[in-house]
């Protein structure tokens, strides 16, 4: 499918969406709200978006940002989908109903950020030891016994 | 005194054997004759955390053999193990294992530490939260073999060298034993 | 010193009566590394199975973060250490659609030669580990033979065995030496020898095959929800290869095959390698006649600056697709690198696999599924 023919698709489904046509791949941001309707409108047709292959959240200071990046089997075309979340009260729903790969990478993102995935089935900790205080991967960690600086 | 010196490879018996009809006779010390035995029949317990694993496992195999010095039986449970080569970078959350683990190995047991993860946390040394820098912040180690990852030849001198540090008794076990009763 | 250690918390639930909860792990010979599984039986048959991750966590995003663009690329190495050169290829790559340098034509085909040697290095490795945690011993001292002349071509043109530092941005850090050529070809003439001992030792065996076959079924759905690649996916039906997707230096001029099969059981995974590996001596055998002359790097500035935005790269590793992601705010270190590591999720899909299945099968299904731990823990 043409970009343009994802642009006026998306915009009829989720009316807040960004377009950024930049980089390599379209990305798109849209609000945390709607994320749950647009997931599984994308997995079905025209879209077949099957194939979820990296989840992740970037730490801008002011606010968080989730990633996804889909791709279809079937179709091969790839897609680029972010939405900006409040750092003080971060949460977002879950995707795992729709991919099943999300149960173990939202379970890394909410231990490294501390992003809540709501109507997630095991939201816990993961990698980190389970008595683990604070979120590494954010800017404002601080760990004055293990990190030693450069 | 200089232990690199020392590192000569298998050497004679300790000590002067008397044929005499009847049996023999053997003139040595108890410590030489024990301290031989046990160091041509270590027996290492499968340890291998990350990268340095895979040259334990070359030096395992056909070209770098390690069952020629006696290593050969490599046992999966510590209750049954002489040696552990610490192979791989620990961090804070298998501590307590690597711990528990030399705690359930019997007496005398000896720590080799492969690789620079496990001397002093190696490449992850800076900047990261959960490495321990250092496998000695653990467990006692006897040998430190640098490198990453260490050669099998380089592996196998650090055996060679154990090895010569037991019939010497220099080794933490027997200072620690010769403390205790003086 | 030697008195007790304190108890680990204890944080499993206790099941119904009849069931029983075993650890598996983090130390045993058969995990190919630490992963710890705490595994619910009833009798003999699984109902669950829950990883637990984190033993080898490195903290390696964390402490990319202050490392410039020539100093993360051997990080990766450490990462995934049986696929080290297709690991710091896939950052090469990605510094170098960054910043637009040119890669020559001499540096792409010896990137392409090398990283089909790793494949097979590998698949070697993983073809002796597997069989040796099915009872098999011998197996594994013939697969090293193979993989020692292996290392020995490494260890000729790169200087280290195992961890590589040898791919840079913009080409390859020193020129071939001249033997590599005879060398390669020596290898290639054994391996085609020998691979017939594989078969009749290992594929033929009634027992092996009696314990592979319809052992931890993964169809094709589930192969694709739960985000598989790599020889799990092909070996359900999927068709994911990087190379043949989106390929990468001179793999669009090379000709060879995807290897699917469609059974996805552990039999089918495990005929996906042994004919992947196949494949990658033929397309060895197409580039070590023709590795054009001329440079083997391209210009670069000594201090690298990526500009601001975002990047992605995607490569075919012997696991899997392996991608790197990095968020740059323009200056000489990245602001936020993310590692799509294949067996994160090759992992989640060992429970859905497994449950059902007797304990002895575990062996055989985690076998083939050749997790590589600190690739998981990062």
């Amino acid at each position: 499918m043409t970009n343009e023919e994802i642009k006026e698709y998306i915009s009829s489904h989720a009316p807040s969406a960004i377009y950024d046509e930049t980089g390599e791949w379209l990305n798109i941001t849209i609000e945390a709200t709607e994320w749950k309707k647009l997931a599984a409108t994308i997995k079905e047709e025209p879209f077949q978006m099957d194939f979820l292959f990296c989840l992740t959240c970037i730490d801008w200071k002011t606010h968080l940002t989730m990633v996804y990046h889909l791709t279809s089997t079937i179709l091969r075309h790839q897609l680029v989908i972010k939405a900006n979340l409040n750092i003080d009260l971060p949460e977002i729903n879950t995707v795992s109903n729709v991919w099943r790969t999300a149960e173990f990478h939202e379970r890394e993102v909410f231990e490294m950020f501390g992003i809540q995935f709501l109507n997630h089935p095991d939201l816990r900790k993961l990698i980190l030891e389970d008595d683990f205080k604070g979120y590494p991967l954010r800017k404002d960690f601080e760990d004055p016994i293990n990190m030693i600086k450069l | 005194m200089e232990l690199k010196e020392n590192i000569t490879g298998n050497e004679k018996f300790p000590g002067i054997i008397h044929e005499t009809p009847g049996g023999g006779i053997v003139v040595s010390t108890f410590d030489s004759v024990i301290n031989w035995a046990r160091s041509n029949s270590l027996w290492p317990l499968s340890f291998a955390t990350s990268c340095c694993g895979i040259e334990m496992m070359s030096t395992a195999s056909a070209k770098y053999d390690f069952s020629r010095f006696g290593f050969e039986v490599a046992r999966a449970s510590p209750r049954q193990a002489d040696v552990i080569i610490i192979a791989g970078t620990i961090v804070n959350k298998m501590a307590p294992v690597l711990k528990r683990l030399y705690d359930q190995m019997a007496d005398p047991k000896y720590v080799i530490a492969m690789g620079a993860c496990a001397i002093s946390g190696g490449p992850f040394f800076y900047n990261t939260y959960s490495v321990v820098k250092g496998a000695d912040h653990i467990i006692p180690v006897d040998v430190y073999i640098p490198g990453c990852p260490p050669r099998p030849e380089a592996l196998l001198h650090a055996m060679i060298a154990l090895q010569e540090k037991i019939k010497m008794g220099m080794t933490r076990e027997q200072i620690r034993t010769e403390f205790k009763t003086l | 010193m030697y008195n007790q250690t304190e108890v680990i918390k204890d944080t499993t639930e206790l099941g119904p009566e009849g069931e029983l909860v075993i650890n598996m792990g983090p130390q045993h010979p058969a995990t190919h590394g630490v992963l710890h599984l705490v595994v619910t039986l009833n009798g003999e048959t699984i109902k669950k199975i829950e990883p637990h991750l984190g033993y080898i966590h490195r903290s390696i995003e964390k402490m990319c973060e202050s490392l410039t663009y020539r100093q993360f690329i051997y990080v990766t190495s450490r990462m995934d250490y049986l696929s080290s050169h297709i690991n710091n290829t896939a950052c090469a790559l990605l510094v170098e659609k960054g910043m637009q340098i040119e890669v020559p034509e001499r540096a792409q085909y010896i990137r392409v030669i090398l990283n089909e040697l790793t494949r097979i290095a590998s698949h070697e490795l993983w073809l002796g580990a597997m069989a040796m945690d099915l009872g098999a011993f011998t197996p594994f001292f013939y697969a090293f033979r193979e993989r020692e002349m292996i290392t020995d071509i490494m260890e000729d043109t790169c200087g280290a065995r195992l961890t590589m530092n040898y791919i840079v941005p913009g080409g390859v850090m020193y020129d071939i030496h001249p033997e590599f050529q005879t060398k390669v070809k020596a290898f290639i003439k054994q391996f085609k020898e020998k691979v017939t001992e594989y078969e009749d030792l290992v594929t033929n065996n009634i027992i092996f095959q009696s314990r592979t076959k319809g052992v931890g079924v993964l169809s094709r759905e589930d192969a694709i929800s739960f985000g598989c690649t790599g020889p799990v996916a092909r070996a359900s039906g999927v068709s994911c290869d990087i190379r043949k997707i989106a390929p990468y230096d001179v793999y669009n001029k090379v000709e060879f095959d995807e290897v699917i099969e469609t059974a996805g059981d552990s039999f089918a995974r495990y005929m996906v390698r042994i004919k992947e590996m196949n494949q990658s001596i033929r397309i060895i055998e197409q580039l070590i006649d023709s590795i054009p002359e001329g440079e083997f790097v391209g210009k670069t500035k000594n201090v690298l600056k990526l500009p601001k935005g975002e990047f992605y790269q995607r490569v075919e590793t012997a696991r899997g697709e392996f991608g790197v992601y990095i968020v740059s705010e323009g200056g000489t270190t990245p602001h936020r690198i993310k590692f799509r590591s294949p067996g994160f999720s090759n992992l989640s899909a060992l429970s859905h696999m497994a449950e059902g299945s007797k304990i002895g099968d575990l062996m055989a299904t985690m076998g083939t599924l050749d997790l590589v731990i600190p690739d998981i823990d990062r």
